[in-house]
């Protein structure tokens, strides 16, 4: 194994969180939280149940806004825009913006449909650049040869850890900008989880990515950055080498070595 | 001991009054389909398909009632579904945390089992009345009144069956509410909506008191929708409560023909929403 | 950082499956794998990766399409409202409609309408006394068989029934709530009223003859329809609904409520009795308001069955009628203004009595399923 010099790019910001602020009804969720999202780099949140990660992940791409009483405050400037704005276009900003869910979510749909679907939306291709889309989106998510004999099959036929590449697959095809992983793996095996994980890992290459998770070995695995909340604040944030091998915070150490969470 | 055994000999006694309500409630099912079967069959013949409404004491068949209950009922329902699935959209969709949601639900519940005589009354002094004569139109939309209820009922719950996950990552692809809706959401509710429009057809197709006064009847073949028009149920009424033996026959063969058909589509909407709630 | 030692997979594989050739990639230098580069000729897809330009070019296409669904997205949403809405109108247009056209009969009777005895079309003088009388009475009677052999079928089904039963006689119970009800009332005026007048009520008009109240309710020659009759056909009629709704909410009590009480070694009927039913009051109550609301409102059953005599008489086994039936019998026969309305101000009459008895069955029944879902 040779080892080259790595030049280490400059690194840029896609999303910058600035003193944010959520709201259920009345309930405060997130208190002032500050951070940036690094261009093609992988953010892992980590912190207790309960601690605001995945409520802070809803923000980005404003699927709070499908729910009443919800509300944010502050901004969150994607690529120079202020997503919050309310005369934001969500669903454009979602297609730029995708999310991966904690349970496997494939639509009711042949697996060719569940990819095709969003694609055919936004895009008029021809029956062979939507069959090469599909194929596209299905290699990027490493399940190609698993389905390529059933791509009009139902989609919910496959099994957990199939269909939550399915819906990495569905998301990558839509070609967004940013995807937001809200606690992948939590419902997979081992295997799966570890397939889910080098694609996080390979899509990282081409999309700035953020991710939840309650596996901290997980969130060292895969990710760049890692902040760590509590109680709605982010305490802790900085190289996920450093905040695990040398946190600065008490409670980020008491945490990630198991004192409590 | 004695204290044990009265409150056995009171268990027993309370088990055995439910088994007598329960063998006393089948047992009316089973006397009714019996009674239905046994004197429907008797006048079953081609001619029931074949011929129209017979003239006082003459023979004849029931064609044109069939085709009218036919008419009006898909009339009733292509009018009454869509708008009853709409509705139940809103209520499950877009409005799921609003008061008009609730304010709908408590007036379609309403709706739904207030009596049928009373839509009748309200398509008479609506269609009726303007019109100045009776119409297979005014019949159609006093079911499509009836439809509505329904459909709305059975779309808003299955609607709200389908989880919200499956609605949170089509929206997260950047699909439009409306997209999410009918491609997602109605795909994943399918079966459901199916059985609500089955049970609609299944109410209305024995549906009498409100064509009554809307539709009326007509002894002869009639296809215009501006003209008063046959359908099954009041041609049973009229036939049933005539001193003619051969009308009485022809009414229990339609009540026969009409609980069938209530009774397959029924069985049908239940088998398909158990197969959904089994998957 | 990226991959710690143990990882599970060496990295060609997953970049096999992948069948993906990263461009740039930074960890490929520090990872490298002898596979990777026959795969990387394979790799036709190295295009999926965005350049900023087709990011760009992506979203204002992206505008467009959305600029154009945005206008059917509220076109959809404007449609499904106005439906919705279009629902609390038509419960608005029925009751405005029927005050509409009763206005002529509440103009020539007032209130006197509902204490009036006559139902007169040659003179025009009509009251709802009778329907009315006829509609409670015969309701009422309905309610007597129907609530507990309705709630004895529910705990049959919910506690007694060998499981293998449960579900086919659930839904033929279901399906006897389907039969549409002039089924019923054919039956009735065919099959139950023949039997009625020959065995049943001169047995009990004989029993009754010296028993003081009694004799007066079962008074009168075996017309075999009358009042008795349609009441018990409207018993039939609803006991499917009260079966099945308490049968619901029988079922909404928690297992864990009933295996407490069995865990202290009450009987069935014990659980039943001092757990299932108190929990589930009023959930009861709502569903046998919910089977009222139907017997009051109930149409052809009755009409077949009730005889249509205009008048009040203190015994069950004669003929009399009811809101519904008149309307039903007579209201395409009625000449004139004040007949017609008339006839309608009893459907006015008549929605307004179901309308409430619905609306605290529906009140009861929700205060059940919010504890249900709490």
């Amino acid at each position: 194994m040779t080892v080259m010099p790595v030049v280490k790019p400059e690194l840029s910001t896609k999303v910058s969180v600035r003193n944010l602020d959520f709201f259920y009804g009345d309930q405060r969720a997130l208190k002032n939280v500050t951070i940036g999202l690094h261009t093609n780099k992988v953010t892992a949140f980590i912190g207790p149940s309960g601690c605001g990660k995945s409520t802070l992940l809803r923000v980005l791409n404003r699927m709070y806004d499908l729910y009443p009483k919800q509300r944010a405050e502050g901004e969150v400037i994607l690529d120079g825009e202020n997503i919050l704005d309310p005369r934001v276009d969500v669903n454009l900003l979602r297609s730029r913006v995708g999310m991966v869910f904690q349970k496997p979510t494939p639509f009711p749909m042949s697996i060719y449909e569940n990819i095709a679907f969003g694609v055919r939306l936004y895009e008029k291709l021809s029956k062979a650049a939507l069959d090469e889309r599909v194929e596209e989106a299905l290699r990027g998510a490493a399940l190609w040869e698993e389905v390529k004999d059933k791509l009009h099959k139902s989609g919910l036929g496959l099994s957990g850890g199939q269909q939550q590449r399915l819906c990495i697959a569905r998301s990558v095809a839509v070609q967004p900008e940013v995807i937001l992983f809200d606690e992948p793996c939590s419902a997979l095996d081992p295997i799966s989880t570890a397939k889910v994980e080098e694609l996080i890992d390979e899509l990282s290459q081409r999309y700035t990515i953020a991710i939840v998770t309650h596996n901290m070995q997980q969130a060292v695995r895969v990710s760049d950055f890692t902040a760590f909340m509590y109680l709605g604040e982010i305490t802790e944030f900085g190289e996920t080498d450093a905040v695990f091998t040398a946190p600065r915070e008490k409670r980020t150490q008491d945490y990630i070595t198991g004192r409590f969470g | 001991m004695s204290l044990y055994g009265s409150r056995r000999r009171a268990n027993i006694l309370a088990a055995a009054l439910c088994w007598a309500a329960a063998i006393f409630g089948l047992s009316w099912l089973v006397m009714i389909l019996g009674a239905l079967v046994y004197e429907g069959a008797k006048g079953l013949s081609p001619d029931v398909f074949t011929q129209m409404t017979p003239p006082p004491g003459g023979a004849g068949g029931l064609l044109n009632a069939m085709a009218g209950s036919l008419i009006m009922s898909v009339i009733g329902v292509a009018v009454g579904a869509p708008l009853g699935m709409l509705a139940g959209t809103y209520m499950a969709e877009y409005g799921r945390y609003s008061r008009l949601t609730v304010a709908i639900r408590f007036i379609n519940d309403i709706l739904l089992s207030a009596p049928s005589i009373v839509i009748g009354l309200f398509v008479y002094e609506l269609m009726v009345a303007r019109m100045g004569h009776f119409s297979a139109i005014s019949g159609s939309v006093a079911l499509a009144i009836l439809v509505i209820p329904v459909v709305l009922r059975t779309t808003e719950d299955m609607l709200l069956l389908v989880p919200g996950s499956l609605r949170e990552a089509a929206t997260a692809l950047g699909l439009p509410r409306s997209y999410v809706i009918q491609r997602v959401a109605y795909r994943a509710a399918k079966s459901g909506l199916v059985t609500g429009v089955l049970l609609a057809v299944a109410r209305v197709s024995g549906e009498t008191a409100p064509l009554l006064f809307t539709s009326l009847n007509n002894q002869f073949w009639s296809l215009d929708l501006n003209a008063p028009m046959a359908s099954l149920p009041v041609v049973i009424f009229q036939f049933a409560l005539s001193p003619y033996k051969d009308w009485q026959q022809l009414a229990w063969t339609g009540a026969l023909l009409v609980t069938v058909t209530v009774l397959v589509l029924s069985i049908a909407a239940r088998t398909l929403s158990r197969q959904r709630t089994s998957k | 950082m990226r991959r710690p030692p143990g990882f599970p997979f060496p990295l060609g594989e997953w970049r096999r499956a992948a069948g993906l050739r990263m461009e740039m990639a930074l960890t490929e230098q520090t990872f490298e794998d002898p596979g990777v580069d026959n795969l990387a000729k394979e790799a036709h897809v190295s295009d999926i990766a965005l350049s900023g330009e087709r990011a760009k070019s992506a979203e204002i296409d992206r505008r467009q399409v959305l600029g154009k669904l945005g206008l059917f997205d509220r076109l959809f949403h404007k449609l499904t409202l106005s439906a919705a809405v279009l629902v609390l109108l038509l419960l608005g247009g029925v009751i405005v409609s029927l005050i509409q056209g009763s206005l002529p009969a509440i103009r020539a009777f007032g209130f006197g309408f509902l204490a009036s005895q006559s139902w007169n079309p040659v003179t025009d003088n009509f009251g709802a006394m009778a329907p009315i009388y006829g509609t409670v009475t015969t309701s009422l009677i309905a309610m007597l068989v129907a609530v507990p052999v309705g709630l004895g079928v529910a705990v049959f089904l919910t506690e007694l029934c060998p499981p293998p039963l449960r579900r086919p006689i659930g839904m033929a119970i279901e399906l006897l709530a389907g039969i549409p009800s002039i089924i019923y009332g054919i039956w009735g005026l065919f099959v139950l009223a023949p039997f009625l007048q020959q065995y049943v009520q001169p047995a009990l008009i004989s029993t009754f003859a010296d028993t003081p109240v009694l004799s007066t309710l079962f008074a009168g020659p075996p017309y075999g329809i009358g009042v008795l009759t349609a009441g018990l056909i409207l018993g039939v009629m609803v006991l499917p609904f009260v079966a099945s709704i308490s049968r619901d909410v029988f079922e909404t009590v928690p297992p864990v409520l009933k295996e407490a009480a069995s865990g202290i070694g009450c009987t069935t009927w014990e659980v039943v009795r001092h757990v299932v039913i108190p929990y589930t009051r009023v959930g009861v109550i709502g569903g046998v308001m919910l089977g009222l609301g139907r017997a009051l409102g109930e149409t052809m059953a009755v009409t077949f069955v009730i005889g249509n005599a205009h008048k009040i008489s203190g015994s069950l086994i004669a003929p009399g009628t009811t809101i519904s039936a008149t309307i039903a019998n007579e209201f395409t026969e009625a000449v004139g203004d004040v007949y017609t309305s008339s006839l309608i101000e009893l459907g006015l009459i008549l929605f307004v009595i179901t309308f409430v008895v619905l609306a605290c069955a529906r009140l009861l029944l929700m205060r059940i399923e919010q504890k249900a879902g709490a």
